[in-house]
């Protein structure tokens, strides 16, 4: 599943997709992003299986513009989530 | 001075199969708490029994409440007859008596899989409040998916902000919308409130009310359209929520995305999610007893 999280507004699109089929929950991400944006945990819209994915926390999934700012100086800055995880499953939109 | 008419106010409805006896059966429910509408879906062994779907009130345990004693209405069913209740939508959390809370995204899918049949691989719920496009298999699990709730635009509430403001029955704004001489240009501004300041402009140049109302229904299809764009659109392609119930939107979204957009079931598309909800509880159930 691709799961994108964020939102669309007046300045543009930002999402934060996650590839839950990549993604093997081994918490890289939570460990390297600095803001609390990452979490693992059951994977909520697919209820009957298992596998815990990662995702966006709830309180972020409204502000990432914001919160991944200070991660993303420029158009060429890899975020710390993006380059702590080995299974390729996490990509930005913006 | 008179009461304003509530130009706002859509339809409620509800429903019983009458060609089932629940007597006996395994019932399991599903409760869809939206920002505007909520709705309560009862099934009996899994087959679609009764539902319904009302407006939400400020109280959510209450609106769930509602929206299921007035599905149960003249079935003879109580509370105690219901083995597994899903809640879900905005106020999931607080439905009082389901065992579970589940994401209306996972919940339209399967929904709309249950509504659309198999072959539907996009489904995009327009709600009150968001807006969601959906991607699924065949079996109704969800395989991409996007949600907009930061933003009123292309959304049930907005358009209610618009009906209100043109003094159109909310059920009326989508054949009015093509009551006009030629289709005009969309509003520039798809945020609500900036939206109605365009209109209120465009009203005051002597645009007649219809060409507003194109207007609107068109930069709301060209925003969900956008929207889309993200996650592309598979066929076959379906609309839930209140707002596939809007013509005005429907065909000219058809008309952007180039895809035709699948027919309406016979049952109230705004179900979809209280529908889900019910299937998945159907299914926890069953997974409980073995």
């Amino acid at each position: 599943m691709k799961a994108n999280y964020g939102y669309k507004d007046g300045s543009g699109d930002f999402f934060i997709t996650i590839d839950t089929d990549k993604c093997n929950g081994c918490r890289k991400c939570v460990e390297a992003c600095p803001y609390g944006v990452m979490a693992v945990g059951e994977n909520e819209n697919d209820p009957l299986s298992e596998k815990e994915v990662a995702f966006v926390t709830e309180n972020e999934r409204k502000k990432i513009k914001y919160t991944c700012a200070p991660c993303k100086p420029n158009k060429k800055a890899i975020p710390p989530c993006i380059k702590a995880c080995k299974m390729d499953a996490i990509m930005h939109s913006w | 001075m008179a009461e304003k008419p509530e130009y706002w106010r859509w339809t409620e409805s509800r429903w019983t199969n009458p060609d089932i006896d629940w007597k006996g059966k395994v019932i399991t429910s599903g409760i869809d708490v939206g920002s505007v509408s909520s709705q309560a879906v009862i099934l009996a062994d899994g087959e679609l029994y009764a539902y319904s779907n009302m407006r939400t009130g400020s109280d959510s345990p209450d609106s769930a409440m509602k929206a299921i004693n007035w599905a149960m209405e003249k079935t003879g069913l109580t509370l105690k007859d219901i083995s597994y209740t899903v809640g879900t939508g905005y106020g999931r959390v607080n439905v009082p008596f389901s065992q579970r809370a589940i994401t209306e995204i996972a919940c339209h899918a399967r929904g709309g899989n249950f509504m659309y049949g198999p072959t539907v691989r996009t489904i995009l719920d327009m709600g009150g409040q968001d807006c969601k496009a959906i991607h699924c298999d065949e079996r109704g699990k969800v395989t991409n998916f996007l949600m907009n709730d930061k933003c009123a635009a292309g959304t049930g509430r907005g358009m209610e902000v618009f009906a209100d403001l043109l003094g159109v029955s909310i059920n009326e704004v989508g054949d009015l919308s093509f009551d006009i001489d030629e289709e005009p240009k969309p509003v520039s501004s798809t945020c609500v409130v900036y939206a109605k300041t365009e209109a209120t402009g465009l009203l005051r140049e002597g645009w007649p009310k219809n060409k507003v109302l194109a207007a609107y229904c068109s930069a709301m299809a060209h925003r969900i359209m956008t929207l889309l764009e993200r996650i592309g659109v598979e066929e076959d392609f379906a609309i839930t929520g209140g707002i596939s119930k809007n013509k005005g939107v429907v065909k000219r979204l058809e008309k952007e995305v180039g895809i035709k957009i699948m027919e309406t079931s016979k049952y109230d598309p705004q179900i979809a999610g209280a529908l889900g909800a019910a299937l998945f509880a159907k299914a926890l159930f069953d997974k409980g007893k073995k």
